[in-house]
């Protein structure tokens, strides 16, 4: 059993090689990726039953032991993330056919596809510091593949800053890979854990951590370093958007929290305290952005910044509630962001345009879109009972219990803005005379809805069985807190 | 390559030049996984020899001579080093896992022959392959390659 753990990885590595021999033969390459994505997600949702249920499981690939070699950990928050990723891959699967046209799919688009999501599997399932790296560089490298399908005078612009902003992050993160080796000796995370207490020059290792955290945060879009984010999110077509909004910002994100719950924890005071207010800030100003524009497309990519906040803010505040608060988060807004990607170009395609004052009237063409964007709206604003809500009653609990009142008040103003800015599309795109222009491809709008709508109850499900998934998420926290579990299963054969 | 091009030395030394450098490549490949050498630079090597034959006979005549589809190869390569991994699992020991033995070959002797071989082989053939796409896809302009460039364009 140890060995198929790396399965989530290598799986859609050799799908990636595979679909690449016949880039052409599309009625080929679209049913194998659609049989090939839903084979992988039964595998890793097997897997990630057996984890919970037996513990966690490390693979030590070579047969190296850590810390000499590279381990494979299965942890049940790994694979909780992996099975999510693989649900919302699939699903992307199905929505590609209806949403990109067949030169861009001939463009190797199912290859970059299935490197994407072995690099996000990667990212999150390994349990070395270099290794992280190598994962961000294969999830980036297919991210690249991804974002220039199209090749607009636009996109181009917009793909040239991402591929400058995470080639600089890249190059950072190398570098302080490099420091916390020449500090510590071991890029192992487990190692690392066990001998950062004993490092004499604490102060350097909080630096070494704040720079780490900085290489993160550019991929999670937090606070000052967002910038790039809305506009090279929103240009690509949707099942890219999609793909991007629901994982890459979270990669980041799990990194942050893997690495500042297990390695940096010596002098919180200073670290998490900064997590806190630049949560704070992320929220605010990404709420702030989504209201700013009438392109639904970037409303639904502004409101990716203000859940990253959410995340980093049950980081911030460590403790367990709050992080079970953001592991639940994580991972309902990994389910949710897909979805509402998946609907915005639905949208799009149906109404024939982005631009919000040009929209009107298009529930009452598209029924089943309208009310499936309603109730995604719902669970993103958080509204009881989705899913959305669980995720912050915990992050708001445990911002009581730390009496940090000021950053639980602004947390809630800013989902009601969040709300807000959901409701805007909804009362002005789908309300209202029915408007000019609108699509009758209604085969098109149908194929795109119905991915959707998986997704959509799958967050309504998280939110409504909160009862049997929460005991899960609330063993992740423990076992973020308790770092010692973790060491020992890497390290302690 | 309408002209005529006065280049009697660089194809004399070409032709002594490309030989050794790819007798050279195959040594290194297979002195790889326990002496300096490896698939990757044993696969760059093999990859120069191949563009300084495209230097000096022109586009056309080498394509004619090796009409090998380079992005196929590379991800041949991918697949078999992929692959090479997940063998070991099918023998119950982690993802990666090498081992090796002796074997009597004829005319050869006995010779060690180790897994890592395959794994090598699979990066030889991705990065002959990934250097020949990017350079050749550099180094063909628009009117030689039309149908590849127009495509890109649409796309």
């Amino acid at each position: 059993m140890t060995n198929l753990m790396i399965l989530p990885i290598v799986l859609p590595l050799i799908a990636s090689a595979l679909v690449a021999f016949f880039p052409n033969k599309l009625n080929i390459v679209r049913p194998v990726s659609m049989i090939l994505s839903v084979i992988f997600t039964i595998i890793s949702a097997y897997l990630t039953w057996y984890v919970f249920s037996n513990g966690t499981i490390v693979m030590q690939s070579g047969g190296w032991d850590a810390p000499f070699g590279i381990s494979i950990v299965a942890d049940p928050l790994s694979m909780l993330l992996v099975t999510t990723t693989y649900i919302v891959s699939t699903a992307a699967v199905f929505y590609a056919p209806s949403s990109l046209d067949e030169q861009q799919e001939r463009f190797y688009f199912y290859t970059f596809f299935f490197l994407l999501v072995s690099g996000v599997a990667g990212a999150f399932m390994t349990g070395d510091l270099f290794n992280l790296f190598v994962f961000f560089e294969v999830l980036l490298i297919a991210s690249y593949g991804l974002i220039i399908l199209g090749n607009g005078k636009v996109q181009l612009r917009e793909s040239l800053k991402y591929v400058l902003f995470n080639l600089f992050s890249s190059m950072l993160f190398v570098i302080s890979v490099a420091f916390i080796y020449a500090i510590t000796g071991t890029v192992n995370f487990a190692q690392l854990a066990e001998r950062i207490e004993s490092v004499d020059q604490q102060g350097i290792l909080t630096t070494v951590g704040i720079v780490l955290f900085f290489v993160f945060a550019v991929k999670a879009a937090v606070f000052p370093l967002y910038y790039w984010l809305p506009n090279s999110y929103a240009v690509p077509n949707p099942v890219v958007s999609a793909l991007f909004g629901a994982l890459l910002t979270k990669v980041g994100i799990y990194s942050i929290m893997r690495v500042f719950t297990l390695i940096f924890v010596h002098d919180t005071g200073i670290t998490h305290q900064i997590f806190l207010w630049l949560a704070v800030l992320t929220m605010v100003f990404g709420v702030i952005g989504a209201l700013s524009t009438n392109n639904v497309k970037l409303i639904i990519t502004y409101n990716i910044i203000p859940a990253i906040g959410f995340i980093l803010m049950g980081i911030g505040l460590y403790t367990e509630t709050s992080l079970a608060g953001s592991v639940y988060y994580l991972m309902h807004d990994m389910v949710i962001k897909g979805a509402l990607f998946f609907l915005i170009g639905a949208l799009v395609v149906a109404a024939g345009t982005s631009d919000l004052r040009k929209m009107s009237g298009v529930i009452q063409k598209f029924p089943l879109l309208g009310w499936l964007f309603f109730i995604a709206s719902l669970v993103l604003a958080g509204i009881p009972p989705f899913s959305g809500f669980i995720g912050k009653l915990l992050l708001l609990q445990g911002g009581l219990q730390q009496e940090e009142f000021l950053v639980v008040i602004i947390a809630l103003l800013s989902s009601l803005l969040i709300l807000f800015s959901m409701m805007r599309i909804f009362i002005r795109g789908f309300w209202g005379e029915v408007q000019e222009g609108i699509t009758t491809n209604r085969k098109k709008v149908r194929n795109l809805t119905i991915p959707a709508a998986i997704l959509v109850s799958i967050s309504v499900f998280l939110g409504i069985g909160a009862e049997a998934v929460y005991p899960h998420i609330e063993t992740i926290a423990n076992m973020l807190m308790d770092r010692t579990e973790y060491i020992d299963s890497v390290l302690k054969e | 390559m309408k002209k005529n091009t006065n280049d009697l030395i660089l194809k004399t030394l070409t032709q002594l030049i490309a030989f050794l450098l790819l007798g050279f490549s195959i040594y290194l490949f297979f002195a790889g996984h326990n002496a300096p050498g490896g698939g990757f630079i044993g696969g760059l090597m093999t990859a120069s020899a191949i563009i300084l034959m495209y230097i000096t006979y022109g586009i056309e005549k080498i394509q004619q001579i090796l009409p090998i589809n380079y992005i196929t190869m590379f991800i041949a390569g991918l697949m078999i080093a992929t692959l090479s991994g997940v063998g070991a699992i099918m023998f119950g020991v982690p993802f990666l896992s090498q081992t090796f033995g002796y074997f009597d070959i004829p005319f050869f002797g006995e010779t060690e022959l180790a897994t890592a071989l395959i794994f090598d082989l699979g990066v030889y053939l991705a990065v002959v392959g990934v250097t020949m796409t990017i350079i050749l896809t550099i180094a063909t302009d628009a009117t030689e390659d039309n149908e590849m460039n127009e495509e890109k364009v649409e796309a």
